[in-house]
């Protein structure tokens, strides 16, 4: 499992011709919870939707075991919790059943073996006493343990998660930490955008550091040093709001 | 029994209770997927701009139910895709440009009608008349209430998916935009299929009030679809009774009836009602609060 890359290879996306992300090229090894650096406008999102297929990229390409991702459906993307109206009328479970949807198409019937994925997803993220309750009573950090639940019913080899941290409290995070961490053992790749820098550490294995160019990829030992950090923060270039 | 049945003995009643039964279900089915998808003001917008292609219809066919089937739903496309146009090629929003060519569709299918070789009631066409519902209606109501109900029933995981979580749906493959215009494609055979029953402005009342009552009542998506559906159907026959019995213009009779449980839904609804949350804020505020849990703070952030 450790040998799978996931390979970014010199991708460009531009907003009205502005480059969000410039010539980045990287190979994100499985198995590991990357936490994704850099100030505001730094191209964090792009590059997560990026992979994810949402954006269209003027150069480069996206890799995953050979496959482009959008037809291996093994990555799953996970917007923030805002974006959702979560009086949707639907329980936990219900929510986690739709990471099934893919795999099932239109028409196959959700049979025993879906079911046992969806347990088995509500009890790695600790939401199995949760399952049936509606999902405007959840607070934001079962919320973002649900959307990794319905990831993981996906069975989705990488999971791209847009600042899951922010606005969790420190236990809420703690747990968030400790399921990524478990889903990591797996074999699974975890990109984590991230902003709060007192948090690294204590969160991520590796950090991908970036302002709409590669500044630093590797180990948090090793990477998310001063330098690294001064490099990524203190850009030159003026920064600007992106959509 | 006898007094409840007595409608029925004429031809014209029993065709009003199909006709009912069918654009009660199919429009009550449908109003889950709009509600959940925010496009109530869009069905407005969408009901009054069948208005030239009906218009349109009755001057070329005079009043065959498929020319103003054919009129309508052409008139309803150019104004949705029109209206796209406007916003994708301008600054203006979707609902901006929308509302000012319904509105303008609208005011040009007033005017049209006056050109009509035979003469046409406008309030027919905006409020509907089941007692005057032909076998030809009913075919064409029966026809696309079956493959309204087919085509939402074929694409509901999609659907589902699109609604929840547009932007997940469109990582995964599922066409969000082409799903979008599926479901304004079926809004408008909706209104069209409930044209001679309860007019298209009436059909409105029908396509929001049903799943908007159970939005309030239930916290279950296919609650949300069939039990909008039942009320809708439930509803309309209800509204048919009355009309008869009351002497009331059969649309805004249903209408009427729906909007009254609409209203029970909203004030007494048992979990999300008005009165409830009143009552129940007050108690929380006359039993002694617990004690509070510690405050946790928050680290500090460097950006």
């Amino acid at each position: 499992m450790s040998n799978h890359r996931l390979a970014i290879r010199d991708v460009t996306v531009s907003y009205q011709n502005v480059p969000a992300v410039r010539n980045l090229s990287v190979e994100l090894r499985c198995g590991r919870c990357v936490g994704l650096l850099g100030p505001n406008g730094a191209g964090k999102s792009t590059l997560l939707k990026a992979i994810a297929g949402l954006v269209s990229m003027q150069t480069g390409e996206i890799d995953l075991h050979g496959h482009a991702p959008r037809q291996s459906r093994s990555i799953a993307y996970l917007p923030q919790r805002g974006l959702i109206d979560w009086d949707f009328p639907l329980t936990v479970r219900g929510m986690v059943s739709m990471g099934r949807f893919p795999a099932l198409g239109g028409w196959k019937p959700f049979t025993k073996e879906d079911r046992n994925i969806v347990s088995t997803a509500l009890e790695v993220t600790h939401l199995t006493s949760l399952a049936h309750r509606q999902i405007n009573a959840l607070s934001g950090g079962q919320q973002q343990r649900a959307f990794l639940a319905r990831a993981y019913a996906q069975q989705s080899h990488v999971c791209l998660l847009d600042e899951p941290f922010t606005g969790l409290d420190t236990n809420s995070q703690r747990d968030l930490r400790a399921i990524l961490r478990g889903m990591a053992a797996e074999g699974k790749l975890l990109l984590v955008s991230h902003h709060d820098l007192n948090t690294v550490p204590e969160l991520f294995d590796e950090v991908l550091m970036l302002n709409r160019e590669l500044i630093a990829y590797g180990d948090v030992a090793d990477t998310f040093t001063e330098p690294n950090i001064a490099r990524t923060y203190s850009s030159p270039q003026p920064t600007f709001a992106l959509a | 029994m006898t007094n409840l049945l007595e409608p029925f003995e004429y031809e014209f009643m029993r065709k009003a209770l199909l006709g009912c039964l069918l654009v009660g279900f199919t429009n009550g089915y449908l109003s889950g997927f709009i509600v959940l998808r925010r496009h109530a003001l869009l069905a407005d917008g969408l009901s009054h701009s069948l208005l030239p292609g009906l218009a349109i219809g009755a001057i070329f066919f005079s009043l065959n139910p498929f020319g103003l089937f054919l009129g309508a739903l052409v008139a309803a496309l150019l104004v949705v895709i029109g209206g796209k146009m406007i916003a994708h090629s301008s600054r203006l929003k979707d609902d901006t440009a929308i509302g000012a060519l319904y509105i303008a569709a609208f005011a040009l299918g007033v005017i049209l009608l006056k050109f009509a070789p035979v003469r046409v009631d406008l309030g027919h066409f905006l409020f509907g008349n089941v007692l005057g519902m032909a076998n030809t209606d009913l075919w064409i109501t029966y026809s696309l209430s079956f493959f309204i109900v087919l085509v939402l029933t074929i694409f509901q995981r999609h659907l589902l998916l699109t609604l929840f979580d547009p932007v997940v749906a469109a990582t995964i493959g599922v066409g969000v935009a082409w799903l979008d215009y599926l479901l304004i494609g079926m809004m408008v055979m909706a209104m069209i299929a409930s044209l001679q029953a309860v007019g298209v402005v009436m059909s409105i009342g029908l396509l929001i009030l049903p799943a908007a009552t159970i939005y309030l009542l239930s916290d279950s998506y296919d609650m949300m679809v069939w039990g909008g559906a039942f009320l809708g159907m439930t509803s309309a026959v209800a509204g048919l009774f009355l009309s008869y019995w009351v002497n009331l213009p059969s649309g805004p009779a249903i209408v009427m009836v729906l909007s009254l449980c609409f209203v029970g839904a909203y004030l007494f609804g048992p979990r999300y009602g008005v009165i409830n949350r009143i009552l129940n804020n007050r108690r929380a505020r006359e039993t002694p609060a617990p004690p509070k849990e510690p405050v946790v703070d928050l680290p500090p952030t460097m950006s």
